[in-house]
């Protein structure tokens, strides 16, 4: 299982995921993040890219995995609609993310997240049930 | 509401049971209501956090159009003293978000009969949005010379006049920085961007003065009614936000390592005069270069759009700048505190710098007013110049408010407002505006922000700025 809702801010936006592992967390993290950028349908999966992050604890590693892809959609303009945690553990993190660099006819209605941020941030294991709150700004 | 004392008509104390831990009290500048609306989005507890903070001086400060923000209100000021400490949450990630405002000779006649395609013709200028590449190529060497020489760099590089700097917070150029302090990652997102408007709440509108409050003031300033000004709100776009995110990355390893307990992992912060403070100061002063040289060019191809369009020369057309303000900084200055003249790290989010007459950062042409302060409205909404106060010295540090600030969440302006109804309701009133999607300029609706006349009108009827002109919108090009 893995979800995500949306949730309210007054400036920005934010999402509440829920996945059974660790992996799917910072998956589904990813997803509910570019659902406010693109819908994944219009993005093709021409390029790919390692991702690899070091943290100090589990909600550093959570902030610099979001940034790291806001970073690429800010600097590369890349858009990306999959995500593929390869390993994950409280201070590490390798992925493969799959997307295209940002088409101006296609892709005119993306939209831009700035930035992933530590307000009201939390990545806990509940019940046996991994769940995250991030805030990001817009 | 416990613990908040209303002292005057728009000052509010907080005192420091509001939140156990505060080390100084705190101040809301607000009628009843904007307080109202302050406790409801918890933004007071974000006055309360701030006052935690190791070396604050005085109080924490809340201008009347705080809401909610990342460790810091947005609307907030705070000032730390040199066992105090400098906070990345009490800028924001867009560094030298700020405003400027050039002058026309034109009045309203000019203007209306062909507005649309003069907002097409800028809107045709000037690259805006997610993705889209900026007109200045700015590999690493053009980039260091932005980042150090901010708005002279840009016009050497032929965007604008030597006469623009005189009319710029600090000559348009932040001496502290040192490009050196500024991520490679930081570069990246800075080498397509600069001149460009940035999307979100970032815009460039044509206005008419509708009214004059001071003319005096006005007329050192350049302005009088019916006249033509273009308003450029806009940031350090991709670089401020790198170098917010990597400076917060350093910071949070010094709280961890020092162990100081905070209320909010968001207001991490390092000691002033530590290298990670020295240099957070270094790279945010290149994002404010960044940001200033940004407006620059936008300015530039704004008189260049009016050229075309009126088949005339900027000169001609009386195109100066009247001055340009940044509303996300975090500076050094010399304040008066305890009787004593001091040097004080003032943090200023989401507010601006509100200097009195002969105050020595008021550029010459103004040293007998004060200071200009550029307050942007929202869509549709009235904008409006304010000049600078003594009375701002000794409440805020020297401050007032940025705008009007937010009071409903983008979800919901989405889901509640309907974009094209907006958009025919602004072209009923004769304002043309140029957006992308509707649901994006559902975002920006006036219902979703506070009433910024009220704002104002708070300012200074608590003494930190005085109403010079307000402006009313014709087109807007929305980033």
């Amino acid at each position: 299982m893995k979800k995500y809702r949306v949730i309210e801010h007054t400036a920005d936006i934010g999402i509440e995921a829920e996945a059974d592992s660790l992996e799917e967390l910072f998956e589904v993290a990813a997803e509910g993040m570019f659902s406010f950028i693109i819908d994944p349908s219009l993005v093709s999966e021409v390029e790919r890219r390692h991702v690899e992050i070091d943290a100090a604890d589990l909600e550093e590693l959570m902030f610099s995995w979001l940034n790291e892809l806001a970073y690429m959609l800010g600097a590369d303009g890349l858009l990306l609609s999959r995500f593929d945690i390869e390993r994950v553990a409280t201070t590490r993190l390798e992925a493969m993310v799959w997307g295209e660099p940002i088409d101006p006819d296609r892709h005119r209605d993306a939209e831009e997240v700035k930035a992933a941020t530590y307000h009201q941030m939390a990545v806990e294991k509940r019940e046996g049930t991994w769940l995250a709150r991030i805030i990001f700004d817009v | 509401m416990e613990n908040l004392k209303q002292v005057s008509e728009y000052k509010w104390e907080m005192n420091r049971d509001y939140k156990p831990g505060m080390r100084v009290p705190g101040t809301i500048y607000a009628d009843m209501e904007l307080v109202r609306l302050a406790e409801r989005d918890r933004a007071l507890e974000q006055v309360a956090n701030v006052a935690f903070l190791p070396g604050i001086v005085d109080r924490s400060l809340a201008m009347p159009d705080i809401h909610w923000g990342y460790g810091f209100p947005i609307g907030g000021v705070a000032a730390f003293g040199k066992d105090g400490v400098v906070s990345p949450g009490g800028v924001g990630f867009d560094i030298s978000c700020g405003v400027r405002l050039v002058k026309t000779n034109l009045d309203e006649a000019d203007v209306k009969p062909s507005l649309g395609e003069l907002v097409a013709a800028m809107a045709a200028n000037i690259p805006k949005g997610l993705g889209v590449r900026g007109r200045i190529h700015s590999p690493e060497g053009v980039l260091r010379k932005v980042f150090t020489g901010g708005v002279k760099a840009v016009v050497s590089m032929g965007y604008g006049r030597e006469s623009d700097l005189e009319y710029l917070e600090r000559g348009g150029v932040c001496r502290e920085a040192d490009p050196g302090k500024v991520s490679a990652r930081a570069y990246e997102r800075g080498k397509d961007q600069l001149g460009t408007l940035g999307s979100g709440n970032h815009f460039l509108e044509v206005q008419v003065v509708e009214r004059i409050f001071l003319p005096e003031v006005a007329r050192a300033f350049g302005l009088h009614e019916g006249q033509v000004v273009v308003m450029i709100h806009s940031g350090s776009r991709g670089v401020g936000h790198q170098i917010c995110t990597d400076h917060l990355k350093v910071m949070d390893a010094v709280v961890r390592r020092t162990g100081l307990e905070l209320p909010d992992r968001q207001l991490g912060c390092a000691p002033l005069g530590s290298r990670e403070a020295d240099d957070y100061m270094a790279a945010m002063a290149c994002a404010c270069n960044y940001a200033m040289g940004n407006r620059q060019a936008l300015m530039h191809w704004t008189r260049h759009s009016f050229e075309r369009h009126f088949k005339s020369s900027e000169r001609k057309l009386g195109m100066d700048l009247m001055f340009d303000v940044s509303h996300n900084i975090a500076r050094m200055e010399t304040h008066e505190s305890n009787g004593k003249r001091t040097e004080l790290c003032v943090h200023r989010k989401g507010a601006t710098a509100s200097f009195p007459p002969g105050h020595p950062e008021v550029p010459r042409a103004y040293a007998q007013t004060g200071q200009p302060v550029i307050i942007p409205g929202d869509v549709g909404t009235h904008s409006y110049v304010l000049v600078g106060t003594p009375e701002a010295m000794t409440e805020s540090f020297g401050s007032t408010c940025h705008g009007a600030g937010r009071t409903m969440s983008r979800s919901k302006a989405k889901k509640t407002i309907s974009g094209s109804e907006l958009r025919e309701r602004l072209k009923a009133q004769g304002i043309i505006v140029m957006a992308g999607k509707d649901s994006q300029l559902a975002e920006e609706a006036p219902e979703a922000y506070k009433d910024v006349s009220r704002v104002v009108d708070v300012c200074e009827g608590a003494g930190l700025s005085r109403k010079v002109a307000m402006m009313r919108p014709l087109g807007v090009l929305k980033g």
